[in-house]
């Protein structure tokens, strides 16, 4: 089995209201130097050796990111 | 005049909506989501819930339930479809309608009755003069509307924003009266088409007096007439 990390965000300009609460309650609790905080989603993937890159794309197209508001970068972690 | 509401694993609103319907003098029925027989249904309706726990995101699960390849013909055949709350959510994923619904600034669930502003629109779902100002209650974690810029100016270009939130005299307070955030302050807004809906107050739950107000039965009405004109 191969294994993927995929990290799904926010794209630019999109809102993220938990990243903005988690920023004001670190600035809250002291740490001034925080500009900024963005909250998203960490997934892990297992499938089938030789499963090509385009079909993780296609599957984080589909449903694992919704393109309209998120971007998602695919990390390659090896043998599961 | 039929209606057809759809139940996803996890719909919570399903009976409110045939207890809306019937209440106004209409026919409902069920329809559940492995189902893929439209037939007989002149409306469907997407009810409110948490389809598939919300999983991954609001809707993004339930659009691939096999009624949802129908609900997508139905709507290019220029049949009527109201999505409410979580129908709403779905029908953004199933790209029937533009955009998406992000969680609510603030962080909190939103349930309480809201002012929404009727605007001049293209949808067939409501019939009211532009500017009349309705109560009809919210109840929803993921209510806070986004589109791109070019999105935004395309669906005021094509009067596709159905209802947008308000004060109770009708006016927008400064900085904007979305107790969700949403953007332009939008609530609801239609397709390019004007037959497909999506909301995220819920109407059906204010059509007898019993409940509170009778404020959502105009968009049930106005669906039921619209589609006896095109029958007749």
């Amino acid at each position: 089995m191969a294994r993927f990390e995929i990290y799904v965000t926010y794209k630019k300009g999109i809102f993220d209201p938990p990243g903005a609460t988690a920023e004001r309650a670190l600035q809250n609790l002291g740490y001034s130097e925080v500009a900024q905080v963005k909250i998203g989603k960490y997934i892990q993937l297992e499938v089938a050796d030789g499963t090509s890159a385009a079909r993780i794309r296609e599957m984080c197209d589909k449903l694992l990111a919704n393109p309209v508001i998120e971007d998602y970068r695919i990390e390659t972690v090896g043998e599961a | 005049m039929r209606f057809g509401v759809v139940i996803f694993p996890g719909s919570n609103c399903e009976q409110d909506v045939i207890h809306a319907v019937n209440h106004l003098g209409h026919e409902a029925g069920y329809i559940w989501h492995g189902d893929t027989d439209l037939s007989g249904f002149d409306a469907i309706v997407l009810p409110g819930g948490f389809a598939y726990g919300d999983y991954i995101r609001c809707g993004a699960v339930a659009r691939f339930s096999p009624v949802m390849a129908e609900v997508v013909r139905f709507a290019e055949a220029g049949k009527p479809i109201i999505g409410i709350c979580n129908g709403f959510q779905i029908l953004a994923e199933a790209h029937l309608l533009p955009g998406a619904l992000l969680r609510n600034v603030g962080l909190k669930f939103l349930c309480k009755t809201v002012s929404l502003r009727a605007e001049e629109s293209i949808c067939d779902w409501l019939d009211v003069p532009a500017g009349t100002v309705l109560r009809v209650p919210i109840n929803h974690n993921e209510g806070n509307y986004i589109c791109d810029a070019e999105t935004l100016e395309r669906l005021k270009a094509n009067s596709q924003i159905v209802l947008r939130y308000c004060e109770s005299d009708g006016s927008t307070a400064p900085g904007g009266s979305a107790p969700n955030g949403a953007l332009d302050d939008i609530a609801g807004i239609c397709n390019e088409r004007g037959n497909v809906f999506g909301l995220m107050p819920h109407p059906e739950r204010v059509v007898d007096p019993l409940s509170g107000g009778t404020d959502g039965a105009v968009f049930f009405t106005a669906i039921a007439k619209h589609v006896a004109e095109v029958a007749s």
